[in-house]
């Protein structure tokens, strides 16, 4: 089905989100629609999926103006949407979730959806069990499960928005090969994504989108300088990869044993040095998490030793102190869900800094808690003010306030995927700062599904694979292969 | 034989019959994500009307009926604060719990002491003729015949029909069955005031059928919050439910029974006792949920496992993830 859209504009507010939109999707066609946070991706494919309504323009679908006023008329028109966090249920089975929503009658025929659905499956090559819990499946799993729905209900066009943060490195490859499948058989795929190297290895044509417009549209052989300059209006230069890694040790790993239910860790070895990036690669949960959080005080390991090193040569183990001695040293954990755990929602950036700095007296001294803020705010290039409540800040701003509260100085900074989400230039803007920490002397010790990033910010290289942990690698002598080989569970002894 | 303890435990199917239409009114209502936290003042209020209609009208189908609108209309007024004026479902259930309850006591006072007229008991031929089982399950009022029925229904409904997966659904995830095409407000809608229907039936049936209105419901009264605590106890599940209910009324009624044959226990044991009983028996259904069952469990052989994690996650169930949250369409 061709899908076209005329002229939309949406405007909330203010803000103009949609700013006279026009763009073609043929039959068959990969477009890729590329823009940073806040360009008005989204809200054009929430206008094409019902879920707000549009201002103005028209929506043609095979040629024929359609009138979209809600999802359920979206999907009858042939028009699937895979959410960033997928739409289902997670406590129900996954034959329940295919079922409710589906034009089965008063009681379902649970043995023909199950046929149907194996068959689907089938196509791509998937087995999720129908009688599985979707609360059991991993994000990936529940991705292929809600594009199979999409096309058991009859999607002729589907729109896939971020679908690749947050799953692994293979589950990429098994979507892109679905994609590329999907197009074979004549549907029209709208993906949505701000990474270049995703947009180049699957699409038949890109457009760009920024401050709600439509800035331009390529095909293949993209030009990736050209296609950052269209997204950001300006020219980025990426950092060179530089190595701030000094000879002292700052932290020995020894023997390190973590005991868990499900994904026992022992035996860990390794050093790390001062100033040192060193990234974790892995599909997710195969223990990286686990070490993380032994590493930064949260989980007690069960044997081995974690020894800090001092600069006098003398060393102390701390392995069974709690978190806030941990702290004390200068070990901070930056977690993976900002507003969940890392920051607080409902409190303001100033409240966030009289958290974080230690207090004098009894009570809050508020104006030298703003001077700090603003100072910060300067410091860090945060877009929002001091009385800003931190939800209501972007994803590439919650990580920058995330790391204008850390101490000063600090030992070791543990992330859990510190860009998950995040545009390029606040990627950029975010390794820049934290390459500032390794030149003061701080290690970096962090979780990434995305290899190229492990590759283009380590040092060196730990990879895991159900609960196993690999030797440092030099992240200069192996190549995105060999990593996939060792995170898929090949090569090892 | 001596009949008489197989009429008493008849009794206590008869007695958890208002219980039953409670829980099941309350688990679908929760189920669909809002919470009736009324439920005490309405049970009241709807056994005050149920008696009143049914009385003056001689009519014992008016007076459910009555009850039933009553019921389902306190817990419309829920739908509207919590669902379309997005107020809290918390404060707006427990001042209608306090106010519906004064409201009966106020309005109920110049029938206490009317004539008093009992559902008559209906035995079921056939049924109610098997040995033990028959006069116990089968020689019971309607009501009491409709309150299994209920629990049947329900299950059904809840886990075998297409509209019981949208049930679970908007209870569950509502962004998720909006974009399936699902009016979840009005499903809301619709859910609360059957479920507020059914507590009102139960109301009515006690004054009714077990008891009668005589202005203080002492053996009546907390009932309803006895009620909410079974629903989340039997995890929102119909058969559950009603064992908890089941259970509960069983507690009271050996409480009675028992105080005249244990007479060096202090009475208020027996009255009391019901309550933390319930509370660990329950406990035990919900064993599944428990962290330090999942970590005993890693120490077993794999397939031995695998097949008790199986048998706790088919137990296992959590409460509706949206539950008291109102659904907002961006």
């Amino acid at each position: 089905m061709d899908v076209e859209v005329r002229n939309i504009h949406k405007t909330f507010g203010k803000v103009h989100a949609n700013n006279n939109i026009s763009l073609t999707v043929k039959s068959g066609e990969v477009q890729g629609i590329l823009g940073e946070n806040g360009a008005g991706k989204s809200t054009l494919m929430k206008i094409l999926s019902g879920f707000i309504s549009l201002d103005a323009g028209s929506i043609l679908l095979d040629g024929k103006e359609v009138n979209i006023a809600s999802p359920a008329d979206s999907v009858k028109l042939g028009i699937g949407m895979l959410h960033q966090d997928p739409l289902d249920f997670p406590p129900f089975k996954v034959l329940d979730n295919l079922i409710l929503g589906s034009h089965e009658g008063m009681i379902p025929n649970r043995k023909k959806v199950r046929q149907e659905f194996i068959e689907l499956q089938k196509q791509f090559d998937f087995s999720i069990s129908p009688d599985a819990y979707i609360d059991s499946l991993s994000v990936g799993e529940r991705q292929q499960l809600e594009i199979i729905r999409l096309l058991w209900l009859g999607a002729e066009v589907l729109i896939l928005d971020e679908p690749t943060t947050g799953i692994s490195a293979a589950q990429k490859l098994q979507l892109f090969a679905m994609v590329r499948k999907l197009s074979e058989q004549g549907k029209a795929i709208l993906f949505v994504s701000h990474k270049l190297e995703e947009v180049g290895a699957l699409c038949t044509q890109v457009a760009v989108f920024r401050q709600g417009m439509n800035v331009g549209q390529m095909r293949p052989p993209f030009d990736n300088d050209k296609l950052v300059e269209m997204m950001f209006g300006k020219i980025l230069t990426r950092s060179d990869k530089k190595c701030c890694a000094q000879e002292n040790v700052n932290i020995e790993v020894s023997d390190l044993k973590i005991d868990d239910a499900r994904l026992p860790i022992k035996n860990v070895n390794f050093c790390i040095q001062k100033g040192e990036v060193i990234g974790l690669a892995g599909m997710e949960g195969s223990g990286q998490g686990l070490l993380l959080r032994a590493l930064a005080g949260i989980i007690r390991p069960t044997g081995g030793h974690l020894w800090l090193h001092e600069e006098n040569g003398s060393k102390r183990d701390y392995v069974g102190k709690h978190y806030f001695d941990f702290k004390n040293e200068g070990i901070s954990f930056l977690p993976a869900d900002r507003l969940d755990e890392g920051l607080i929602a409902g409190l303001d950036l100033k409240e966030h800094f009289i958290l974080a700095e230690k207090q004098n007296g009894f009570f809050v001294d508020t104006k030298a808690a703003l001077q700090l803020t603003e100072k910060r705010i300067k410091d860090f290039n945060i877009k929002g003010t001091a009385e800003n409540k931190v939800e209501s800040l972007s994803g590439g701003n919650q990580q920058r306030a995330e790391l204008a509260l850390l101490r000063q100085p600090l030992r070791l900074l543990l992330l859990d995927h510190p860009t998950r989400g995040l545009d390029i230039e606040s990627t950029l803007y975010i390794w820049s700062k934290l390459k500032q920490r390794c030149s003061e002397g701080a290690s970096i010790f962090f979780v990434s599904s995305d290899l190229d990033e492990i590759l283009q910010y380590s040092d060196r290289i730990l990879v895991f694979f159900g609960g196993k942990v690999s030797k440092p690698l030099d992240a200069n002598g192996v190549s995105v292969d060999q990593l996939g080989q060792l995170i898929g569970g090949r090569g090892w002894e | 034989m001596d009949n008489s303890w197989v009429i008493s435990i008849g009794s206590i199917f008869a007695w958890a019959a208002p219980v039953i239409f409670g829980v099941m009114g309350e688990t679908i209502t929760e189920r669909a994500g809002v919470m009736n936290l009324s439920l005490n003042g309405s049970l009241i209020l709807t056994a005050m009307v149920g008696f009143v209609v049914g009385t003056t009208t001689n009519s014992f189908l008016l007076g459910f009926v009555a009850a039933a609108i009553v019921g389902a209309l306190v817990a419309l007024l829920i739908a509207f604060m919590s669902i379309s004026l997005k107020q809290s479902q918390v404060a707006v259930g427990y001042v209608l719990a306090i106010a519906t309850k004064s409201l009966a006591y106020f309005l109920g006072a110049p029938y206490v002491g009317k004539p008093v007229m009992l559902l008559p008991q209906v035995p079921i031929p056939l049924l109610s003729s098997i040995p033990i089982i028959g006069p116990i399950l089968f020689k019971q009022t309607i009501l009491t015949y409709l309150s299994y029925v209920a629990i049947f229904v329900c299950f059904w409904w809840i886990f075998k029909t297409h509209q019981g997966l949208v049930l679970q659904g908007i209870g569950e995830r509502p962004s998720a069955a909006y974009i399936r095409g699902v009016n979840v407000n009005r499903m809301r809608y619709i859910y609360t005031a059957i479920g507020g229907g059914l507590v009102g039936i139960g109301g009515a049936l006690y004054s009714l059928s077990v008891k009668t209105w005589n202005g203080q419901l002492s053996g009546f009264d907390g009932i309803g919050w006895i009620i909410l605590a079974i629903t989340i106890f039997g995890s929102w599940h119909p058969l559950k439910g009603a064992l908890g209910a089941y259970l509960f009324v069983l507690l009271q009624y050996l409480g009675i029974v028992l105080q005249p044959l244990l007479p060096n226990v202090n009475s208020r044991i027996f009255q009391v006792a019901p309550f933390p009983l319930m509370i660990l028996a329950l406990l035990f259904v919900n064993i599944g949920n428990a962290e330090w069952v999942d970590r005993t469990l890693a120490g077993l052989p794999e397939n031995v496992r695998r097949t008790i994690a199986k048998v706790l996650r088919a137990m296992r169930t959590s409460p509706p993830a949206a539950l008291g949250i109102p659904f907002e369409k961006e």
